[in-house]
């Protein structure tokens, strides 16, 4: 077996030290009569063989590669640069542990550094954590977060309507043992923030909201802070390559899902849950930290810090129960920053913009056809004259994926299909997904 | 291990000692050397109110972190402030510089529930 | 490793360079409107040249499976086949997204499905759910399973969750988000749970226990089956924690023992990548009592359909979408090529190698509980004044191992814990116990050599706590 290098001689010299007639006496402890189960799964087959079945599977799913892919809604098709998995996926990365031990982790923790120093930038706070298993779940910790911050007295939170259905429900998860009411508003936040009151522990935006619009943030963080609650944002990464940042804003908690930034879609993970908070949070914040150090001679290195508030320490008092996170997606989307840059990110952020911009113009032209009000980043609502369910179901054989039939999640939305345009869209796709859509409805 | 005579303990190595007409509390210099180089104090806001024996704030050194109880019940009407700037006094001066919180006692009498500068220095010797 | 200091991405970078070319825009522009428009973006400029050697050099400055022997205790560093990743990289999954319909995903719906199969057989369970995203996630569902459950039966009163002394620190952190009280239960002399400390808390307040067999000390739990009559007795429920089910695999189905609800690491015992942190999967598996509890959405099977399904009193979503399906693919292919007898060797050979360490190592390094151990076993680094195990941990370094985990479990005194796992050969085994037999004697002919360690790393030994006193944890020109 290649993953199991003992011979038959060297078990039985192993058996010799260790004083034990047989490998299964080493099992003595176990209840004989349950041990050795007959598992009822096939024996073992050649690498070849389960390469081949592997890839018999994976050709059974619509794939973004080989389509007209306009469907985002929470997971996204943007470009991987090929450097990002090249390194990425180097064994000395893929298989090294937490680096718990920094003499021989400088790699991971230089990394994981360079990742804070990003991506606290791209949120506009002052520190984020590395990291979260999605954007779901870092949402779910930020609100906890603010839970406890706020003390028993504030239990009300505050949630658009409009955010992503399932970190909704991951929300209502995480809150089980939480005596709170969440409460969704669908105004603008600007006009929702005034309902901010001494019970509301937190007022949630997501930037853009579910349907893609993008609401002016101006003051909202005001109005939060003179109620004593907490202003947590949900963003788009990408999108803040070209708009304003959270932290600009005054928000306290910044959360995003970072799978946008160098990884692939990959059936819905691994993705990446950021989280970035101002410095009056960096020791309540959940997850691990890097933190800049020197040795004795003076040289910089870099270790895990303040890890005070983690479980391995803290144990049932600590911030969060978060242990492995999400690693290696952290990684990609270090070398996906540090690879784009500056203007890379600021091009991806326009391209995006500008295309969106000009499917909705074509969309909103096709007799029947509406594009909802408002200003969208790189996703909007499309009233359809026909059921949108219909409309992707008539188009994914054909290679087209027009987006999401917001009926998956509100049934009684039937008419309604949200669109998403990345750089990844050429103009011809555009036309196509146009002309589809046109063809559909008839 | 130095032991303050002029003040009480608990068991859980929290000391409190008379000023004036309120109290000031810390920790011992035994549980400062149990906890090791201390990185982080967090202290309560002035004017919060605290039972016997609740905890008050968390003490944090690179491998722990340690409630501290608050040896008598009272209100806090002053933290020390220095703590936040250079934790470490707590390291060098457990019982002077490195004083944690002063309060004023809403249950004087608790004072006599607390173990004596002998009794705490044979209770601490057993560990 | 590579010794040289390596800048900072933003000490690397030159206004105006770019390390990926895009393409132009084929569309009309349209304004931003200025009110939204972000002025200030600091983000490093760099070629794509000087991204490769900066990414390159720092993966040199990392210990890993690939490079170095990892005895990792409760860790599970074994090796992760190339053939998972080639398996997890097709584009077929690259490309899939999880709001098309089932219909159009039926692959990645079948390997689920296939996987969770699998996982039920190794387990003895009813369902498995592979939604968590790692091992405390997977906790987490459990314990918030065995809530609803208490629920659903009325029994709202049942809040306390007895954990043993040498459980993870996940345990307890987990049941606090669950809104659990935590008591907890001390081991006896055998290391095993002190079984009338128990009783005496299985009382009508009892939620169930989280319980890790193999313990963290590397012993199986003898009585596990008393244990879980008496829990079960007192109308709780058992969390069984699979950190360690790498001294099982088709030696022992934890359901068959009374394990009501347990989550396996696939990112220990079935070989998926750790990634320095991540990302890893916590499946949960359950018994028939809460089998329709785990978190949901999950893979279901009818006239050879597939479709993902929400469990009828499922917990609900704790992730957004299917969990981390490209870490799913990796220990499918694993399981696959390992099959049913693979695994019985798995773990026959996992509990051997580290028996064997154990045998050749116990007369230096003292370890607490001299039973025979499972897959790993704690020794402790103290056996001789001045010397302590972070020192022993360092000294490794210097021999091209990575240390055995420390400090852990808290009830053993500066406790090495040592697992080998059933990937390395006799001849990894050998060098790693003459380099320990080694720093023995060197603890008493030249401890400066140890506390000194490590010598030749990137950086030595480094000021954690001034790290903590004051966090610089950013760049910032």
């Amino acid at each position: 077996m290649p993953f199991i290098p003992n011979t038959d001689k060297d078990r039985t010299a192993m058996l010799g030290t260790i004083g034990a007639g047989s490998v299964q006496e080493l099992f003595s402890d176990i209840p004989s009569d349950k041990r050795y189960p007959k598992l009822g799964i096939p024996n073992g087959i050649s690498e070849l063989e389960v390469l081949r079945e592997i890839e018999s599977l994976a050709s059974r799913n619509l794939c973004a590669s080989s389509s007209a892919w306009f469907l985002g809604a929470g997971v996204y098709n943007h470009f991987v640069p090929a450097a990002v998995p090249a390194l990425a996926t180097r064994g000395e990365f893929l298989s090294a542990y937490t680096p718990y031990q920094p003499e021989v982790s400088q790699g991971t923790l230089q990394a994981i550094f360079e990742y804070q120093s990003m991506a606290s930038e791209l949120l506009g706070v002052d520190t984020v954590n590395a990291s979260h298993y999605d954007g779901a779940t870092a949402l779910a910790e930020a609100v906890i977060m603010a839970l406890n911050h706020g003390g028993t007295t504030r239990n009300r939170v505050l949630v658009p309507a409009a955010l992503h259905p399932e970190y909704r429900q991951v929300l209502a998860t995480y809150l089980a043992a939480f005596s709170v009411r969440v409460e969704a508003y669908s105004e603008a936040p600007a006009i929702a923030v005034a309902t901010v009151d001494a019970e509301t522990s937190c007022f949630i935006v997501a930037y853009p909201d579910f349907e893609g619009r993008v609401h002016d943030l101006a003051g909202v963080a005001d109005t939060v802070h003179a109620a004593g609650a907490l202003f947590i944002v949900s963003a788009d990464p990408i999108m803040l390559g070209l708009l304003k940042s959270p932290g600009s804003y005054g928000a306290d908690i910044v959360t995003a899902e970072g799978q946008s930034l160098g990884n692939a879609m990959n059936y819905g993970g691994p993705f990446l849950g950021m989280m970035g908070v101002t410095q009056k949070f960096v020791r309540k914040i959940p997850g691990r930290i890097v933190g800049q150090a020197f040795d004795h001679e003076g040289r910089r290195g870099f270790v895990l810090t303040l890890t005070a508030r983690e479980q391995h320490i803290r144990r049932e008092k600590a911030v969060s129960n978060i242990c492995s996170n999400q690693g290696l997606v952290m990684l990609m989307t270090t070398i996906y920053l540090e690879a784009l840059g500056k203007s890379g990110l600021q091009a991806v952020a326009s391209l995006c913009w500008n295309k969106a911009h000009h499917a909705a113009k074509l969309i909103a032209g096709i007799p029947g056809f509406a594009v909802a009000d408002g200003t969208f980043f790189k996703e909007f609502v499309v009233k359809t004259p026909v059921p949108a369910a219909a409309i992707v179901e008539k188009l994914e054989p054909r290679g087209v994926v027009p987006g999401l039939a917001l009926s998956r999640y509100w049934p009684e939305r039937t008419h309604e299909l949200l669109v998403c345009v990345t750089e990844m869209n050429t103009a011809a796709q555009i036309d196509t997904l146009v002309q589809s859509l046109k063809e559909a409805a008839e | 291990m130095s032991i303050d005579k002029n003040s009480r303990y608990r068991a859980s190595h929290e000391w409190a000692r008379k000023d004036g007409a309120r109290f000031v509390a810390g920790i011992s210099d035994h549980a400062q050397e149990a906890l090791g180089d201390i990185v982080f104090i967090e202290l309560p806001a002035i004017g919060k109110t605290f039972k016997q024996g609740e905890a008050f704030g968390v003490i944090e050194s690179v491998k722990a972190a340690s409630d501290v109880y608050l040896p008598m019940s009272g209100t806090i009407v002053a933290v020390n402030d220095a703590l936040a700037g250079d934790p470490a006094i707590v390291n060098k001066e457990p019982y002077t510089g490195g004083w944690l919180v002063a309060f004023e006692a809403t249950e004087p009498s608790e004072w006599d529930s607390l173990l004596t500068p002998e009794a705490y220095e044979a209770e601490s010797g057993k560990e | 490793m590579n010794l040289r200091p390596e800048p900072l991405a933003y000490e690397l970078s030159s206004p105006g360079r770019v390390g990926v070319s895009l393409p132009g825009c084929d569309v009309p522009e349209t304004p931003v409107p200025s009110s939204l428009l972000r002025v200030e973006l600091d983000l490093p400029e760099l070629d794509e040249l000087t991204v490769v050697r900066h990414f390159t050099r720092l993966s040199q400055k990392n210990y890993s499976i690939d490079t170095q022997y990892y005895p990792l205790g409760s860790c599970t560093m074994k090796y992760n086949p190339k053939a998972n990743e080639a398996a997890a990289a097709l584009p077929g999954w690259r490309g899939a997204h999880p709001l098309v319909s089932d219909a159009h995903n039926q692959g990645a719906i079948e390997l689920i499905y296939r996987l969770q199969e699998s996982l039920k057989a190794i387990g003895g369970f009813k369902t498995v759910s592979l939604q968590p995203a790692a091992g405390a996630h997977g906790e987490l569902a459990g314990v918030f399973m065995i809530r609803a459950y208490h629920l659903a039966y009325g029994n709202p009163g049942r809040v306390k969750m007895l954990i043993p002394d040498s459980a993870h620190g996940t345990n307890p952190a987990s049941c606090t988000m669950a809104g659990l009280t935590t008591v907890t239960i001390p081991s006896d002399a055998e290391g095993g749970v002190d079984m009338e400390r128990l009783a005496a808390e299985c009382d009508d307040t009892v939620a169930g226990i989280m319980i890790t067999n193999p313990s963290t000390l590397g012993l199986f739990e003898r009585n596990i089956e008393k244990i879980a009559k008496m829990v079960h007795d007192a109308s709780g429920l058992v969390y069984g924690d699979g950190a360690n089910m790498n001294a099982l695999t088709g030696v022992l189905r934890p359901a068959d023992v009374g394990i009501d609800v347990m989550h396996f690491n696939l990112h220990k015992t079935f070989s998926t990548p750790h990634g320095g942190g991540g990302p890893g999967v916590g499946m949960v598996g359950a018994a028939a009592s809460l089998a329709e509890y785990v978190p949901g959405p999950i893979a279901a099977e009818k006239n050879g359909k597939y479709s993902m399904e929400m469990p009828s009193k499922s917990i609900g979503r704790i992730k957004a979408f299917y969990g981390n399906f490209a870490v799913l693919v990796r220990a499918y292919t694993y399981i696959r090529m390992l099959g049913a007898d693979g695994l019985v060797r798995l773990a026959e050979n996992a509990v051997l190698n580290a028996n064997y360490i154990k045998a050749r190592l116990e007369k230096v390094y003292p370890v607490k509980y001299p039973r025979r151990c499972m897959h790993e076993f704690v020794a402790m680094g103290n056996f001789i004044d001045g010397i302590h195990t972070l020192d022993i941990a360092k000294r490794l370094i210097d021999y091209g191992f990575h240390p055995p985990t420390i400090y852990f479990p808290l009830i053993v005194p500066e406790a090495l814990m040592i697992e080998p796992t059933e990937t390395e050969s006799k001849e990894t085994l050998d060098a790693f116990i003459e380099a320990m037999l080694k720093i023995a004697e060197e603890a008493k002919s030249n401890p400066e050599l140890l506390h000194d360690a490590p010598h030749g790393t990137p950086v030595g030994r480094l000021d954690e706590v001034a790290a903590a006193r004051n966090p610089v944890l950013c760049y910032r020109g």
